[in-house]
């Protein structure tokens, strides 16, 4: 069997000023997981070598990495699926300050988890005869965002936290979304409103990274299109986000395609100046080269027929 | 070869350069386009925050015409071949609730059956067509021309339902480019989300978003980008100069539709491709391959 060679990333912040990469060779034995790899090397090569790790049987969360650029549970990937020409990075999780090597610092991503007020909240006048119980579809509501193990795998890969800091993210997100739809919360309302403020579920662009790298099947993205649902359905729409689906729904409801010429002002609102007042360098930039929208919008022929499948999901 | 031509909205509205190249390139390879004029909107995600079923309803509806017709659908949009093939497994996977869709499609005398085949551009130029039979129609090879390929998350996540081999190590833009004669670039923003969807919400982080993956692209010697979804063109294109500006980097990287790459290497000239419409001047590199 030939050697693998596994770049890692090491970085210790108390004596260098920049992580670099080292190099380890390490036979991948039969059924190896990368964390039994990088117990090898920790036991044989190097006892410095810093990663978390606890249960090693995908449950506790704690020793996702980044291997070839991608979020991974170390303890569930096996090694050989990782190698690209007999070799393979690995990296500390992104989006998050390094604490050594591989681990990283999790105090926001708590914060985060924590802000989104992961308890039920049941109405507490309730009388309850016995317990408060849940049908199967409603349960079924919540089941996948309950499977979620915090291992911050897809807040490592999430793009959106790539470029703002502030947001959310997927994780506290799914945990939202397991109390926000479940059915003996009484507290939808006030915390769908409060997920659609700043830095909540409209600053996700649907990049499917948290997703995809999801190990389980809480799948990120999923929960997050579900809440907005919960917003647009209770009308919590008074955000650019939620403006933005409304007139995009408006814009397919009336014409079968898309008129381009109504988003930004649907989405931004009619009153937001600077907003608006933003766009018009890149309006002028564009009309001048001809690719501006057509002024004049035409529909898609035999549009009675969509408009309507639109009133018989409104009668609904 | 004959397909049934999906232009998805944006090849219509702000980026009908796609369009105008499209019908050049099948001119030009020999394959029939029959454009769907009576289907709408694939809801490019959004339709579905509102009313999941609406949105597979009205992509069932798109499908079962193309099947009435007996094409497979052929897509220049990435988003909408990401939307449409994330439909059709709603709907294939659960006989109980296409039989409920196609309760609805009835009234308007439409039935889907399962059996149309959706497929991107990309694939139908490097599988139907094939890599072979595109080498043999090159007229002006792309020599020297470094061309840095940007994906678009549609067509690649989630894997299972992606067309390629290897949706995180993707090679089928790569194979293409070089194809050409082009010489395809490795950059840290292939494979990421161009910012586009937030744009009219967040365009700072947009535009930086999208300027960080024109800025790696540069950083690795591009001489352009080339892109299978055209939201990730508007993105990229449009807002380049506020890219630079909220990066704080020269960037002036030309962004080309994919098959306004491929026509330029089938000799078609760059304004029948449309591309005296893109913002970011295409004729540093138009020059550089003599066209």
């Amino acid at each position: 069997m030939s050697e693998t060679t596994f770049k890692i990333q090491r970085f210790n912040p108390e004596k260098e000023k920049e992580p670099h990469f080292q190099e380890f060779k390490l036979e991948i034995q039969k059924g190896a997981t990368l964390l039994d790899c990088l117990n090898q090397i920790k036991w044989t090569q190097d006892g410095t070598l810093t990663f978390r790790m606890s249960c090693r049987s995908a449950i506790c969360g704690s020793c996702a990495v980044r291997a070839n650029g991608h979020a991974v549970l170390a303890c569930k990937t096996q090694a050989s699926s990782l190698t690209r020409n007999d070799q393979v990075t690995i990296q500390p999780l992104g989006n998050m300050e390094i604490i050594k090597d591989l681990a990283v610092d999790l105090t926001e991503f708590w914060k985060k988890v924590e802000a989104v007020k992961p308890w039920l909240m049941p109405d507490e006048k309730e009388t309850l005869v016995f317990e408060r119980t849940q049908s199967i579809e409603e349960f079924l509501k919540i089941d996948r965002a309950s499977t979620c193990i915090m291992c911050s795998s897809c807040y490592s890969d999430c793009c959106s936290m790539a470029v703002d800091k502030s947001f959310l993210g997927p994780t506290a997100l799914t945990k939202a979304q397991r109390f926000v739809e479940d059915s003996r919360d009484k507290e939808t309302i006030s915390r769908i409103k409060e997920l659609s403020e700043d830095a909540g579920i409209w600053d996700c662009t649907h990049c499917s990274e948290c997703s995809q790298r999801c190990p389980t099947e809480a799948k990120p993205l999923d929960r997050i299109v579900s809440l907005r649902t919960v917003a647009l359905n209770n009308g919590v729409t008074n955000n650019n986000g939620a403006r933005h689906a409304k007139t995009f729904v408006k814009s397919i409801k009336s014409s079968g395609i898309l008129n381009e010429n109504t988003i930004p002002v649907g989405s931004m609102g009619f009153f937001n100046i600077p907003g608006l007042l933003s766009l018009i360098p890149v309006g002028i930039r564009m009309f001048l080269k001809g690719k501006n929208p057509p002024l004049i919008h035409h529909p898609m022929e035999e549009l009675d027929d969509v408009k309507r499948i639109f009133k018989k999901f409104e009668k609904k | 070869m004959k397909y049934a031509l999906y232009t998805g909205c944006v090849a219509k509205g702000a980026g009908r350069e796609l369009l105008t190249s499209t019908y050049a390139l099948a001119g030009k390879l020999g394959i029939e386009l029959v454009e769907l004029k009576n289907v709408s909107c694939c809801g490019a995600g959004v339709i579905t925050e509102d009313n999941p079923e609406l949105a597979d309803t009205l992509n069932a509806r798109t499908f079962a015409i193309a099947e009435e017709m007996g094409l497979e659908i052929l897509n220049i949009c990435g988003t909408c071949q990401g939307v449409m093939k994330k439909a059709q497994a709603h709907l294939d996977k659960d006989e109980k609730y296409k039989n409920k869709i196609n309760e609805t499609l009835k009234e308007g005398g439409h039935e889907y059956k399962g059996t149309v085949q959706i497929k991107h551009l990309l694939t139908v130029l490097s599988e139907d067509f094939g890599l072979s039979s595109l080498r043999s129609k090159v007229t002006v090879a792309l020599d020297g021309l470094k061309v840095a390929p940007f994906y678009g998350c549609y067509l690649l996540r989630p894997f299972e339902l992606s067309d390629f081999d290897d949706p995180d190590n993707p090679t089928e833009m790569e194979v293409l480019i070089e194809t050409l004669g082009g010489t395809s670039i490795d950059y840290e923003g292939k494979l990421k989300c161009c910012g586009f969807p937030y744009l009219m919400m967040k365009k700072k982080e947009s535009i930086t978003m999208a300027g960080n993956h024109i800025a790696s692209a540069k950083k690795e010697g591009a001489d352009c980008m080339v892109t299978p979804c055209p939201l990730c063109h508007l993105s990229l294109d449009p807002y380049q100069p506020e890219s630079a500006k909220e990066i704080g980097q020269e960037l002036d990287i030309p962004v080309l539709h994919l098959p306004q790459l491929v026509g330029l290497a089938m000799g078609l000239k760059p304004k029948e491709l449309g591309m005296q419409k893109h913002i970011i001047s295409t004729k540093k590199l138009t020059d550089k391959i003599g066209c």
